[in-house]
């Protein structure tokens, strides 16, 4: 067996096998090209990438620890879970490692204002955290459900400076969210670098995030050997590793209630810049999506984890908003810790799993961050005001 | 020579501008849309561009936002959208349609299908927005096999580098977006669209429509003074917005205003 696996993705312009590529209108054509030429040479430049690692050390607390779950592993009964724990970066969860990279680029760039669509809010906290702390202005695009339903979070972005704008069209979440925030983008495209929170979008973001989230693949490399992460990538080219991805449920796949495009093998569409799997109608209108988590309720998938899919390299499963509550409330018991409701998901998938594997065995799960945000969510479900 | 080329060709030979209104299919009720069609013929219009539905128009303001929602609430598709084309061509075999929208309802009825059931219907271009030239070999590339020309955008942020692989994919004419931003901006400012088109127009042989904050017969006379073709959406579709009553008339109405003011500025 080869000890590593070829791995060279995304190509020059950005696909990933099928999927990713650039698909907007033309006005930001020439804004992302100048986007990968710049980023191309801040990777390239030690001072960039030094300040970045400082900033990381520094501000965020990095690296994270690898924490054994040894108490709520024993109670599964079976392999060991393991977990990185993004929930005790600043600001609480992983978002973070990508708007320090990202701001530190629109500084570069000379732009002045930045944007951001958040669904749980952490991006956009994120975001409006790195805004302050380099002093660049900020506005935030959230859907008017999950202002609701993220509460804390739409504050703690007020309180960093940011302008919170509620997303009033279509599903109200997510998607909406980045709908708006495109067209922002494309109205003031000389002023304003647009943070985009995950490994999606027109090339070269998923790229570009997937880069800077490297770093917990890295650290936890390092820290612990053959395991597995939930930012993929470093494992990507380790042999023997498993990569599981873990999708929303919602109410269950077979309820249409959901938003698990590659669980429920979707068919590829273009959104948001990309093409990747995307929840569709036979019309190719993009269907609304139901997540108990706010940073979960989007239709499509990064083009990378779409490319993993169909190369086999990952597996990709779903995770119904019932059993991630079941996972985060046992995290809180058993290991006192208070997981978002995002990284819920994959715990209760090793949670699943665990008791199919053996003692020796073992799961690295990428506790993408804290729960501290979706308590008025975890309250009002279990009937108590707060 | 399409239908598209025909027409500007006629309509440059006669030192005149193209006048092409937008309007979204299934606005305010599909069983409405062949109507309005034939209202703004009547008007002077010398292309539709009819919009395609989307639940995610990215690149829409407010008011075809809410056009494409009304449309989507009567579960308007593509296919119906074809229809009405269809239906349309019934009586007016000669006013080219052009149908803009996204690229995920063309995908996921495959472009060779689609294109196939477009030529059928008397669809004449077609304008994804969401589909620059570097993604769309193919799709180009089907739609000229089926004699439909695609239309593609060029945007003030255009670099003369993009120009070219914009031409060599284009076909019929291709749309200057006026200016950054989402449509229904009321931004125009007529003389830096003047000094782009000088710019575009040297690389380019076919024909410049421009559109985006082109809202009443003044400036649509301005834009014509320097383009080959001017189109006009939300302020259409803010009249469809404003009720069924006396709607075709009053769409005839404003965009023979619209000719009037464009035929003064003959060159
Ligand atoms: C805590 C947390 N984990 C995970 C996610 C999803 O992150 P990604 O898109 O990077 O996988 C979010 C998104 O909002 C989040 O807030």
């Amino acid at each position: 067996m080869n000890d590593k696996l070829r791995y060279n993705q995304p190509d020059a312009r950005g696909h990933f096998g099928q999927h990713g590529g650039i698909y907007v209108a033309e006005t930001l054509m020439a804004a992302l090209d100048e986007l990968r030429v710049e980023y191309e040479k801040a990777i390239a430049d030690p001072d960039f990438m030094a300040e970045y690692r400082y900033e990381l050390a520094h501000y965020v607390g990095r690296p994270s620890p690898v924490y054994h779950a040894k108490r709520w592993s024993e109670l599964l009964g079976g392999a060991q879970i393991y977990l990185k724990r993004e929930d005790l970066n600043h600001t609480g969860a992983h978002k973070v490692n990508n708007t320090i990279g990202q701001a530190l680029l629109a500084r570069r760039m000379g732009k002045k204002r930045v944007i951001a669509e958040t669904g749980a809010g952490q991006h956009g906290v994120a975001s409006a955290t790195v805004a302050a702390r380099y002093g660049l202005e900020c506005v935030v695009y959230m859907g008017a459900e999950d202002v609701a339903r993220q509460s804390p979070n739409v504050y703690r972005m007020k309180l960093l400076g940011a302008t919170v704008v509620p997303v009033t069209s279509g599903s109200k979440t997510l998607k909406d969210a980045m709908n708006e925030a495109m067209r922002d983008w494309v109205t003031n495209v000389d002023s304003t670098y647009y943070i985009i929170g995950t490994c999606a979008g027109p090339h070269p973001y998923p790229t570009l995030v997937r880069d800077f989230q490297c770093v917990i693949g890295e650290e936890a490399k390092v820290q612990m050997q053959d395991m597995i992460g939930r930012h993929f990538h470093p494992y990507v080219e380790v042999p023997g590793v498993r990569l599981i991805g873990v999708e929303a449920g919602g109410h269950g796949v077979e309820t249409g209630q959901h938003a698990a495009p590659l669980t429920t093998n979707a068919k590829v569409g273009v959104l948001h810049g990309q093409r990747s799997y995307l929840m569709q109608d036979a019309n190719g209108q993009i269907v609304e999506t139901h997540s108990v988590s706010a940073g979960l309720d989007y239709p499509g998938v990064g083009p990378e984890h779409s490319y993993l899919k169909d190369i086999g390299r990952a597996e990709y499963v779903a995770i119904n908003d019932d059993e991630a509550l079941k996972a985060f409330h046992d995290l809180c018991r058993f290991e006192g810790i208070i997981p978002a409701l995002e990284s819920s998901h994959a715990l209760a998938h090793a949670a699943k799993i665990a008791p199919t594997m053996a003692k020796d065995q073992v799961l690295l799960v990428n506790l993408s961050g804290r729960g501290d945000k979706d308590i008025p969510t975890i309250a009002k479900l279990d009937g108590i005001q707060l | 020579m399409s239908r598209i080329q025909k027409t500007l060709a006629a309509l440059k030979a006669d030192c005149r501008q193209a006048l092409i209104p937008f309007i979204t299919a299934g606005d305010p009720r599909p069983g409405l849309t062949v109507e309005l069609m034939h209202a703004l013929v009547k008007g002077g219009a010398d292309v539709i561009e009819l919009g395609v539905p989307f639940s995610d128009p990215m690149a829409d303001g407010p008011v075809i936002q809410r056009a494409s929602e009304r449309a989507l609430a009567h579960g308007v598709s593509l296919r119906d959208v074809l229809g009405m084309v269809a239906e349309f061509r019934k009586t007016d075999a000669g006013t080219p349609v052009v149908l803009m929208g996204y690229a995920n309802p063309v995908e996921a009825m495959g472009y060779q299908v689609f294109a196939q059931a477009a030529v059928a219907a008397g669809v004449d271009g077609v304008l994804t927005v969401d589909l620059p030239p570097e993604e769309a070999e193919e799709c180009a590339a089907t739609f000229k096999r089926h004699g439909i020309d695609p239309i593609f955008l060029l945007a003030p942020t255009t670099p003369v580098s993009r120009i070219q692989a914009v031409e060599r994919l284009a076909s019929g004419y291709v749309y200057y977006v006026s200016l950054k931003g989402v449509t229904g901006a009321a931004t125009l400012d007529v003389a830096s669209v003047a000094a782009k088109l000088a710019e575009l127009q040297s690389y380019l042989s076919v024909p410049v429509g421009v559109g985006f904050g082109i809202r009443d017969p003044e400036s649509a006379r301005a834009v014509a003074a320097v383009a080959d073709a001017v189109v006009i959406g939300s302020r259409l579709v803010q009249e469809v917005e404003a009720g069924e009553a006396g709607l075709a008339a009053r769409l005839t109405e404003f965009l023979a205003s619209v000719r009037a003011a464009m035929d003064t500025a003959r060159r």
